[in-house]
């Protein structure tokens, strides 16, 4: 019985908290860093303060849900300009970008 | 004493009038250009006859998505970026003259066909601002109530732009009265326009549609004929791909009655009679396509691509419609600029932190300069230019 409690909460967890939970090596830390500053960047800015899409700033972020926003990440928004990310960036990654959008993208 | 201080006089104030005007120090601006170091707020300061860097113009703020006009006589480059601000840069002593905040987020501008007046698009608050080019005072405001692209100068000292979030393209004029612009409006012209263009005659403008397929036409010979919609079919049916980098459209190129455009969400190069506004076929290329832009003697295509395609231009040999030359200049190719009657081709390579200089009837590399994370090349020649 003890075992079944802690499992329960981890299959009510959403998937994206426990995918996150293993952040990204370095090395490809910088790499999302620079796709998220430089291609998300295109619509969004460089400094993520919004263009065509919407601001991607601490305050745009922080309350917004995780599991959206991932999914937002990765799935893109139909009918709008954003697309797809799910080719190039995994789960766990997509995870790991919106939790350093929330808490201040490091540059 | 005062014989000793007279000399002195004549020293301090003679010599910078005596540099300025010798001979030595006198050029034109017909062979200069900017490249936005996008990621730092800089220029590069470029001479296009001796493919050197003349130095860095520092202190323009976010440039990410910037775009530059130039006065009629060369002189100023005027910088849009991202943050709102204009900038005025004196192309012959490399250096910011004035600036100005003009909004919260703003993607670009145009100069009126009497260089006398600098509008500027907006999406935060959407509008169009219009400012005196000598002073940068503000001489008119648009409000749109939507994010402002596509905005173009046409001849009649008027400007053309679309508003992204309702689907219209709206004229001002200011032939008469620059503080009072005369606005038409155009609605239902799509979904979505996302850039434009004005044809190098001044006659064409074209917005592209993101929102749904097609683009829309407005015959500036014969306004009150409205918009048309055109190549309602390309794609119909056919899954888009997803769109990473949207097209550009401002420098589509138009060549012998046939226009040249980036196929949104496609790998290929759409070609429209423009006669007719029909869609002739298709050119399969490596990705999708950002700009598609014609050498100055028309008979080559430069091309290209978004992410994840960027690392490659491809060329485009006109009468044959085929690809003839794929370049890997490296990842990032953001953008390609011609010299003025388009012997050499110039390249940014944002990842690879330089611009590189082709031959373009050889393709052959001239040269290499470095540059932090370079997008857009912008050479004076542009100011005699209709929509650039």
């Amino acid at each position: 019985m003890t075992y079944t409690i802690p499992f329960l909460l981890c299959l009510a967890l959403p998937l994206a908290a426990i995918a996150g939970d293993t952040p990204p090596a370095p090395e490809r830390q910088r790499e999302l860093v620079h796709l998220v500053r430089q291609e998300c960047g295109f619509c969004h800015g460089l400094r993520l303060t919004g263009g065509l899409g919407s601001p991607l700033t601490v305050d745009a972020m922080k309350h917004k849900p995780l599991d959206t926003m991932t999914a937002v990440i990765l799935h893109g928004i139909p009918g709008t300009a954003m697309p797809p990310w799910q080719p190039f960036i995994s789960e766990s990654e997509a995870v790991w970008i919106v939790r350093q959008l929330q808490e201040g993208f490091p540059p | 004493m005062k014989l000793a201080i007279a000399p002195l006089l004549v020293a301090l104030l003679g010599v910078p009038v005596l540099a300025a005007g010798s001979a030595e120090t006198l050029r034109g601006t017909g062979d200069l250009g900017i490249a936005v170091e996008r990621a730092q707020g800089s220029l590069q300061w470029l001479d296009t006859t001796n493919r050197i860097s003349l130095g860095r113009i520092e202190g323009l703020g976010d440039l990410s998505h910037a775009s530059a006009v130039f006065s009629r006589d060369e002189r100023h480059a005027y910088v849009f970026g991202r943050d709102g601000g204009l900038t005025q840069v004196d192309m012959l002593a490399g250096r910011v003259v004035n600036r100005i905040i003009q909004s919260g987020n703003s993607i670009g501008g145009a100069i009126s066909q009497d260089g006398r007046h600098i509008a500027a698009a907006n999406y935060t608050p959407g509008g169009v601002k219009i400012f005196d080019a000598r002073t940068l005072e503000l001489v008119a405001d648009i409000p749109t109530e939507s994010k402002v692209i596509g905005l173009e100068d046409l001849p009649g000292n008027r400007f053309a732009f679309s508003l992204w979030d309702k689907g219209e393209i709206w004229i001002a004029d200011i032939s008469d009265d620059p503080r009072n612009p005369r606005l038409t409006k155009f609605t239902g012209i799509g979904t979505q326009p996302y850039d434009a263009l004005i044809s190098p005659d001044g006659r064409w403008y074209v917005a592209g549609l993101y929102g749904e397929n097609g683009i829309a036409v407005l015959d500036m010979w014969h306004p009150e004929k409205g918009v048309k919609r055109a190549l309602p079919d390309y794609g119909r049916g056919e899954e888009k791909l997803p769109v990473y980098k949207m097209p550009h459209l401002e420098t589509w190129a138009m060549v012998g009655g046939k226009a040249f455009i980036p196929g949104v969400g496609r790998h290929e190069v759409v070609i429209v009679d423009v006669a007719t506004w029909t869609q002739e076929g298709v050119i399969p290329v490596a990705g999708q396509p950002v700009f598609v832009m014609a050498q100055p003697d028309g008979r080559r295509l430069w091309v290209n691509f978004a992410f994840p395609h960027y690392d490659r231009v491809q060329v485009i040999d006109v009468p044959s419609q085929s690809v003839v030359q794929t370049l890997t200049p490296g990842k990032a190719v953001l953008h390609m600029e011609f010299t003025p009657r388009g012997e050499n081709v110039w390249l940014s390579v944002r990842d690879a932190n330089r611009l590189e200089v082709y031959d373009t009837a050889t393709f052959r590399k001239l040269a290499e300069l470095p540059a932090a994370a370079p997008s857009g090349i912008f050479f004076t020649p542009r100011a005699h230019r209709f929509g650039l």
